[in-house]
């Protein structure tokens, strides 16, 4: 597939099209299955061959259909094959193929077990012998299946023993009643057969297995076949299913969680791993996002500091720092994110019996659907785990695992200089010619680009004036503000209610931007479209700089759709004066509905150029970039 | 999580003499029937922390504990034990096992820490500040009997000193100030770098330190290393910790440094600095971070390190038994209020034992405990107190508020108020303990009234 094409896709409304089952279910199963009880011959007909045809057939099975035939089919089969003459179960022997798959499913749990027993006494010694070889030390106690005991040896192996027990388990329990009685009919049958037949069939009877297939057990089988026909169909519609539910993930967009549909709300806090209590009272328009009782969610989280056996420390520490605002910021939170990353595959063993590429994977997701409950992905952050995923999915398998990570941390190092600091600089470099001798630039927020901008201007001998405009409740420029006045730039700071006041004696605007959508919408600090919108009525030239990493193929027209709610206390309150307390008690209150937005959407319009590390360029020109740099990305 | 717990079980203290004794150490103390330690053990337990190195004071201290650790949880913790002198503080019980320490950061835990607080959420404020040292702190618990009338040994047991005086940043995150006890008699020194760095000190009298600390373990060691004379974590190395935090020695920072050096493989130096530029710019900064700045001016080279507090909530149980007051304390609020840290948990509000006998007319209180195989005779009365396993209590006995041992055999008409009494004592008929403690194997002889005394059986 042309790479190109693929990477469109994505937004591609006709892709879409994949989450809908638009085909007709073809003649197959389902339907055709009631005629087939009526006549034992049409249910003789369909001989050896159909039974494989129905892969392909069920491809384009609703999932949901199957699982009411298989039940009702069973049972109607059964009958109507008891019903008919012996001839029946000719038709069906060339399905008893499909008996020891099915019953080597099931036997295959029992040497998964049989593998925990055996290992659990190897674990005891490797607890035993890397305990800390000291003199002092007495070792009192031991524990004998540690589940997920520190055991750095050990850690490995166990985790692979519970992961299979756990595997196992949930496995069995999910054989549907049918399936279950039908492998009891089948033991029966055998056992029947055994008996009939004396010493031939008890290998059957035992493992039905490969002699399923040789002649003396068969007439045994046929009772058996008649459900087992019925019930291995579903599994194969099943497997045929699930390849195109695979593609369809790959290809449509993931579709964002509505947080206002509440059976999905609940399914998700059931995976989530911390703890989270919804806001009550949201405001009508952004109900749709997610808001959680702010307050709750860290210490709950911190006392489950040592049962999060899977997380990274380092990754743990990261979500700490979101979850409680340590860190906040676009590049920040995306370069720690990747340090964390970095840690982790640095601390990586690859389990035994999984690849490397498929497990880290896994792994890396886990972490960023921990990272998503401390706080939501910026598109930033998106975009370096899209890097971060394609990187390891590209991996040669040849490699080794210490090549394959060296390789990765490698990746991840080239990300963070190439994407963000690099970038960072050539920003600086082509803004800096922008700024003229006795201009007044005028920033919002803190932008790590501007700020270096102003820096490096102030560095080359530039005579300009800086206006820092802030807002509640973050009062972030406060802090550029600082870095700035210390270096000796001459600033004045306001607030964002001030704005069409001071913007008459601006020369420039710089903005920096959470992400630039491929309609040239600025994604960025709530407050940001308004400064342009002033700056543009005013005839100011309005510069967002961006590094390219944050570009993204999405379009927004809107700050609703797509948006986050920040702690709705912070704007209730004022920090550090405790004596304007006028929403107290009503803050619960059914009347009242806070909004503490952290982003908004600055349309194009506003905005005069777009400064990136591919050059300085109009907003238009940004899905261009998008394009290219996706290309050179992914597949490079 | 890369964190190893150190349980600093201790030994035979002085605090305790008349109830711990070479047959019982501290750790064995029984509260509510079961050795405090396992409060500790079961707590970390919980939390999923199943490595633990116990250190206990004295060879013979820990063989005890090690069988008694050996018998309660095999199969559920892999515990380590190592017998340290006695008389080497905690600082240098920590010295003497320092070579086992190997994680990233440590936590120390006091084997006489009775608490619910999750040891998690230490660890994680530990972590999400990059502390060198984060301390917990709880309130002070409420000492003294609570609303019965006897309140005699209160002037005896009570320590005049015990006060901790704490200085906290207004965001209530770090520890700008710590002294404890004797320090606090006269008067306390504040030091003006500190407050001058972050505007605004809380001090605060009604915090404990709950003696659980995660510590950063190269700094710990390095610390204890270098400090020969300092002697226990709580009184010495916490409060130079803290003193320090402003001008720590460039030694403290050697291993950050070390890390970054590690980590430039590709990028060069400037882009490392951007790295941390970027990240330093993004976070709020700390006093700590604006006090480098401002000296340097450019580039902040971290001259400091953090020390945090976890400050549990209200809500939550915490008390520390170093005292006979404390025990006394503990074993009422382990069968009264906090009876959650008893996994067994009871029918109405005391908990007795499987075959216990009572006699008729006997009445055992709430909040009391009852140890199994232990025999009452008629008349008796129990109320707020736990008895041990095996104890034969004669007729017309009346025991409030006070903790009887195990084997322990009381006569009739005895009156127990207040009291403590160890194992395998015995009291004849008609005596009246008020506010004493009974060693271990004591026999007092019947008829004999004693207040406020300490009874133990003279050392051969």
């Amino acid at each position: 597939m042309d790479p190109r094409r693929s990477a469109r896709t994505v937004s591609d409304p006709k892709v879409r099209q994949v989450g809908f089952f638009t085909q007709p279910p073809p003649p197959d199963r389902s339907i055709s299955d009631p005629p087939r009880h009526h006549d034992p011959i049409q249910s003789s007909s369909p001989s050896s061959p159909p039974v494989n045809d129905h892969s392909p057939s069920g491809n384009s099975l609703s999932p949901v259909m199957i699982p009411p035939p298989r039940h009702h089919s069973d049972t109607l089969l059964r009958t109507a094959l008891q019903a008919t003459s012996p001839t029946t179960s000719f038709p069906y022997s060339a399905r008893t193929v499909t008996v020891p798959q099915e019953n080597d499913d099931v036997s295959s749990f029992s040497p998964g077990r049989r593998v925990v027993s055996g290992k659990s006494p190897s674990s005891f010694p490797g607890v035993k012998a890397s305990s800390v070889p000291a003199s002092e030390l007495t070792t009192v106690s031991v524990v004998n299946l540690p589940p997920g005991i520190s055991e750095k040896s050990g850690g490995a192996a166990v985790e692979v023993q519970n992961d299979q027990l756990a595997r196992s388990k949930p496995l069995k329990e999910k054989t549907s009643k049918a399936e279950r009685r039908a492998l009891q009919e089948a033991q029966r049958a055998a056992k029947a057969a055994a008996k009939a037949e004396g010493s031939k069939a008890p290998a059957a009877a035992s493992k039905v297995g490969p002699s399923a297939n040789t002649k003396p057990s068969k007439a045994a089988k046929p009772p058996s076949q008649k459900n087992d026909g019925s019930q291995v169909a579903p599994s194969e519609k099943k497997g045929g299913d699930r390849a195109p539910e695979k593609d369809r993930k790959k290809d449509a967009p993931h579709p964002r969680m509505q947080y206002d549909d509440a059976s999905r709300v609940e399914k998700a806090k059931k995976r989530a791993v911390v703890k989270q209590t919804e806001a009550r009272n949201r405001v009508e328009l952004f109900r749709h996002l997610p808001q959680y009782e702010h307050g709750t969610q860290l210490p709950d989280l911190e006392t489950k500091f040592f049962e999060l056996n899977p997380m990274h420390p380092a990754v743990y520490k990261v979500g700490l720092q979101y979850l409680s605002g340590d860190i906040c910021g676009g590049n920040a939170r995306c370069i720690a994110m990747l340090q964390a990353f970095k840690e982790a595959i640095k601390d990586y063993l690859t389990p035994p019996e999984k690849t490397l590429i498929r497990d880290l994977t896994a792994r890396i997701s886990s972490y960023v659907s921990f990272l998503i409950e401390c706080r939501p992905l910026s598109i930033s952050m998106g975009n370096a785990i899209k890097f971060l995923k394609s990187q390891i999915a590209k991996l040669p398998l040849s490699l080794s695992e210490s090549e394959a990570k060296a390789s990765l941390m490698l990746d991840i190092d080239r990300f963070i200089n190439e994407k963000i600091i690099l970038a960072d600089k050539v920003i600086v470099k082509h803004a800096v010619t922008k700024i003229r001798d006795g201009d007044v630039l005028l920033t919002y927020g803190a932008s790590s680009a501007v700020e270096m901008i102003l820096l490096h201007a102030h560095e080359l001998g530039k005579q300009f004036r800086v206006v820092v405009v802030d807002s509640r409740p973050k009062l972030e420029g406060q802090l550029l503000l600082r870095r700035l006045v210390r270096k000796g730039l001459s600033c004045t700071y306001t607030h964002v209610n001030a704005v069409s006041c001071i913007m008459h004696e601006v020369t420039r605007v710089f903005l920096g931007a959470s992400s630039v959508l491929s309609n040239g919408t600025v994604y960025s600090r709530v407050g940001t479209a308004c400064v342009a919108m002033v700056a543009h009525a005013l005839h100011v030239p309005v510069l967002v700089c961006c590094e390219a990493y944050k570009f993204h193929e999405r379009v927004q027209l809107d700050s609703i759709c797509s948006n986050e709610l920040g702690n709705p206390d912070a704007i209730s309150k004022v920090s550090g004066r405790e004596e304007i307390s006028y929403l107290d008690g009503l803050v619960n209150s059914d009347n009242l509905q806070l909004l503490n937005l952290i982003y908004d959407a600055t349309p194009s319009d506003y905005v005069s150029m777009v400064i990136t590390d591919y050059g300085m360029v109009p907003p238009t020109s940004v899905p261009v970039i998008v394009r290219e740099y996706r290309r050179e990305h992914l597949w490079s | 999580m890369d964190f190893q717990v150190v349980v600093l079980a201790g030994g035979t203290s002085k605090n305790l003499t008349p109830l711990v004794s070479k047959e019982v150490p501290k750790p064995l103390l029984p509260v509510a029937n079961r050795p405090v330690l396992y409060y500790v053990l079961h707590q970390l337990e919980q939390s999923n922390l199943k490595d633990l190195i116990v250190v206990v004071e004295g060879k013979d201290a820990a063989l005890l504990v090690g069988g008694w650790i050996s018998g309660t949880f095999v199969d559920r913790l892999h515990v380590e034990i190592a017998a340290v002198p006695e008389d080497i503080g905690s600082a240098g019980a920590i010295r003497a096992i320092s070579h086992h320490l190997t994680a990233n950061d440590i936590l120390v835990v006091s084997g006489d820490l009775v608490s619910d607080v999750p040891p998690g959420a230490v660890a994680a404020n530990h972590r999400r500040h990059d502390a060198v040292v984060t301390a917990m702190l709880c309130s002070v618990p409420i000492s003294g009997p609570s609303e019965s009338g006897s309140s005699g040994g209160k002037d005896k047991t009570k320590k005049p000193g015990r006060y901790n005086i704490i200085g906290l940043d207004p965001g209530k995150q770090f520890l700008l100030h710590i002294a404890t006890g004797a320090e606090i008699e006269k008067d306390t020194r504040l030091q003006k770098r500190i407050l001058r760095a972050v505007g605004e000190m809380e001090i605060r009298s009604d915090l404990m330190d709950a003696h659980m600390y995660a510590f950063k373990r190269s700094v710990l060691q390095e610390v204890l290393d270098r400090k020969d004379t300092l002697q226990s974590l709580k009184q010495d190395v916490l409060p130079y910790l803290v003193r320090s935090q402003l001008k720590s020695e460039a030694l403290l920072n050697r291993i950050p440094r070390a890390e970054e050096n590690g980590n430039e493989k590709v990028s060069s130096q400037n882009n490392q600095v951007m790295v941390s530029q970027i990240l330093a710019n993004a976070s709020t900064p700390s006093f700590h971070d604006l006090c480098s700045v401002s000296h340097d001016g450019s580039a902040p080279i971290r001259k400091t390190h953090k020390c945090c507090a976890y400050i549990a909530s209200s809500s939550s149980y915490c008390a520390r038994l170093n005292s006979i007051q404390a025990f006394m304390d503990i074993n009422r609020d382990v069968t009264g209020e906090a009876d959650h840290l008893l996994s067994s948990i009871s029918d109405h509000n005391n908990i007795v034992g499987p075959s216990t006998k009572l006699g008729t007319k006997t009445t055992v209180g709430p909040h009391c405990m009852l140890g199994e195989g232990s025999e009452m005779g008629d008349k008796c009365q129990v109320k707020r107190s736990v008895i041990g396993r095996h104890c034969r209590i004669g007729s017309h006995v009346k025991v409030v508020n006070s903790v009887v041992m195990n084997h322990v055999t009381i006569g009739d008409g005895c009156i127990i108020q207040g009291s403590v009494i160890c194992s395998n004592v015995q009291l004849q008929e008609r005596v009246v303990l008020k506010d004493c403690q009974v060693g271990a194997g004591f026999v007092v002889t019947a008829g004999s009234e004693y207040k406020g005394e300490s009874l133990a059986r003279k050392e051969k």
